[in-house]
């Protein structure tokens, strides 16, 4: 078996009585994105503290490339690299400054901090700002020099404890490019992230964990197909022909039908071949001479997944648009 | 072994170097350090000079060099104190956890702090000695024991730092280890010998303040800038300084290693 980046064995992190994180095990493969998913308060950020030497399991072992990390901290802090909740950066150092301070940190010589801080710079596309100080920096660029400083010791693994949390759409896009190229250039990563979205597009693996507990782990594909496949939904002119409309199509799917009230929106879960399957819907509501408002068809969202499985809405912890689910190729207006 | 010794002294430098830029970076904040004991000078010397002053030849007739040595011990607690502030705020800002996660020394942090500290308190004394040779305030015993004495308040100051810093990381809050490092440095450092001798005093306090360590420290700055007879209050403040550091060193460098934002 290939090594791993990291693996947590059965690890558990009590304060006084509150189990931050209740027996976990998670084995990430190296070279690639490893998403820790989960709600504020699942517990991403203490396991992460842990992988990252800062504080010690109350149980089980963790490693870091083949390394205890409780019985050889300075070993694994060689080799890792974190960026915390926070942008961990001195608002009134220059972003050349912040970089220069951590290389000289990480033991390097005073020419080659500063070869390395210009190169960050450089590939950040922060050079234009590298004299300046990081209080005028925007919180994109804040993110980016955070990002920066975890890359100065040139580490194989990386810790990105919810790099995007609270950036516009658009930075955010921007950081997910980096954090590929990162992977292309070999460095494995942990990403923490609350937005499902987020883990979808960039994790290979994703593990979702739910008040310190791991409630499922597996591809996007596979977490998805936990489903039962591809969902059907249509949207009523009115709730008036709602019974009429469920009957239609009450034996198409795997299951009943669902309806909810607010948004007068009824959802079906068909399986595999969901094109075919919709051309039966339609037909369907044509002939008991229902009319829809909207039509569509999509593979079921980790929005989906996450409410299955823990029974609550994660969009409703995640905020605005990361939760948001996914709308699906075939839609039909 | 070396290497070990020359990481942990380029490590502390880093450290040191960045608090440093930040004092040049926000000059108000040393000038506003330096601006509420030049008022602290200013207002004892002006309302209470009259009162207490021109009673020893040994003060020479003046009451700021009674007052200046002493308020110098105050400038620099409080100065020392700020260490908890500075430290609670990269706690909180989540510079700690970084700084933890790097394979560095893990004193640094704190030393390369408390030094800081210290370097901004050479800046705040050389303005009180200033604005105190305005007042009036001069040297009396030559030049090295005037070295002597800004160097024993700078040492006492950068114990103080140490306990500041252990405070800063079990408050984990900027704003409570101020008030927590106040709260213990006010009465210290009025029911002590820095404004006024302790004669006054009913009987109990006298007890107190004639053997606390900000007395001692104001009566050995005092011996050394007037040249007084010595009550051999230079040695217990070198002692007391030392103890503070033997004990409070090692305490908040286990108490870093444990801090999480």
């Amino acid at each position: 078996m290939a090594e791993l980046a990291f693996e947590v064995n059965n690890v558990a992190k009590y304060f006084d009585k509150v189990k931050a994180v209740d027996g976990v095990t998670l084995k990430a493969e190296k070279g690639k994105i490893f998403g820790l998913l989960g709600p504020n308060g699942a517990g991403k950020t203490t396991l992460v503290n842990m992988l990252a030497t800062l504080s010690e399991p109350t149980k089980g072992s963790l490693k870091v490339l083949g390394v205890d990390v409780v019985k050889q901290p300075d070993k694994v802090r060689k080799m890792i690299g974190l960026a915390g909740q926070f942008a961990a950066v001195d608002e009134y150092l220059t972003g050349e400054e912040n970089l220069y301070m951590v290389g000289r940190l990480y033991h390097l010589s005073a020419s080659e901090a500063k070869k390395r801080s210009k190169d960050i710079l450089d590939k950040l596309k922060l050079s234009d700002a590298a004299k300046r100080q990081a209080r005028t920096y925007s919180g994109g660029m804040r993110r980016r020099l955070d990002l920066g400083a975890c890359l100065v010791g040139q580490p194989q693994i990386l810790f990105l404890d919810e790099p995007t949390t609270g950036l516009d759409p658009r930075t955010r896009l921007d950081l997910w490019k980096i954090i590929r190229d990162l992977v292309k250039g070999g460095t494995s990563i942990l990403l923490t992230t609350q937005y499902l979205e987020e883990a979808d597009e960039l994790a290979d693996h994703i593990a979702v964990i739910d008040r310190g507990k791991l409630i499922a782990e597996g591809t996007s594909q596979q977490l998805k197909a936990k489903l039962g496949g591809d969902v059907i939904e249509f949207e009523l002119a009115s709730s008036a022909n709602k019974d009429k409309a469920l009957e239609a199509v009450s034996k198409l799917g795997q299951k009943k039908p669902t309806y909810n009230e607010d948004n007068q929106t009824v959802t079906l879960a068909v399986g595999s071949g969901g094109s075919k399957k919709l051309a039966e819907v339609v037909r369907a509501l044509d002939s008991a001479d229902v009319s829809p408002h909207s039509l569509s068809l999509h593979e079921p969202s980790l929005d989906d997944v996450f409410l299955s499985l823990t029974g609550t809405k994660a969009s409703a912890v995640a905020t605005e648009d990361g939760g948001g689910r996914k709308r699906g190729k075939n839609r039909v207006e | 072994m070396w290497n070990n010794l020359y990481y942990q002294l380029t490590d502390t430098w880093a450290i040191t170097r960045r608090n440093l830029l930040r004092y040049i970076r926000l000059p108000q904040l040393v000038f506003f350090s330096a601006i509420q004991p030049v008022i602290f000078l200013t207002l004892f010397n002006f309302v209470f000079g009259g009162a207490l002053g021109r009673e020893g030849a040994a003060l020479h007739g003046k009451y700021i060099n009674y007052l200046l040595p002493g308020i110098m011990v105050q400038v620099t607690l409080f100065g020392g104190l700020q260490t908890g502030v500075g430290l609670a705020r990269d706690l909180k800002s989540g510079l700690v956890d970084r700084w933890r996660s790097l394979p560095m020394s893990r004193a640094a942090v704190l030393a390369g702090r408390t030094l800081a500290d210290m370097l901004r308190n050479v800046v705040v004394v050389t303005i009180m000695l200033l604005v105190g040779h305005l007042y009036g305030f001069r040297f009396y015993n030559g030049f090295f024991h005037s070295i002597e004495m800004v160097a024993i308040l700078l040492l006492f100051g950068f114990a103080f730092s140490w306990i500041a810093a252990f405070l800063g990381l079990a408050t984990r809050d900027e704003e409570t280890a101020q008030l927590a490092g106040f709260a213990f440095v006010f009465p210290l450092v009025f029911a002590s010998a820095v404004f006024v001798p302790t004669v006054s005093m009913p009987g109990w306090l006298q007890h107190f303040a004639n053997n606390q360590p900000i007395t001692f420290a104001a009566s050995a700055a005092r011996e050394l800038a007037l040249g007084l007879p010595s009550h051999g209050a230079i040695w217990k403040i070198l002692l007391w300084s030392i103890g503070i550091l033997v004990i409070f060193v090692p305490l908040s460098i286990n108490r870093y290693k444990r801090a999480t934002s």
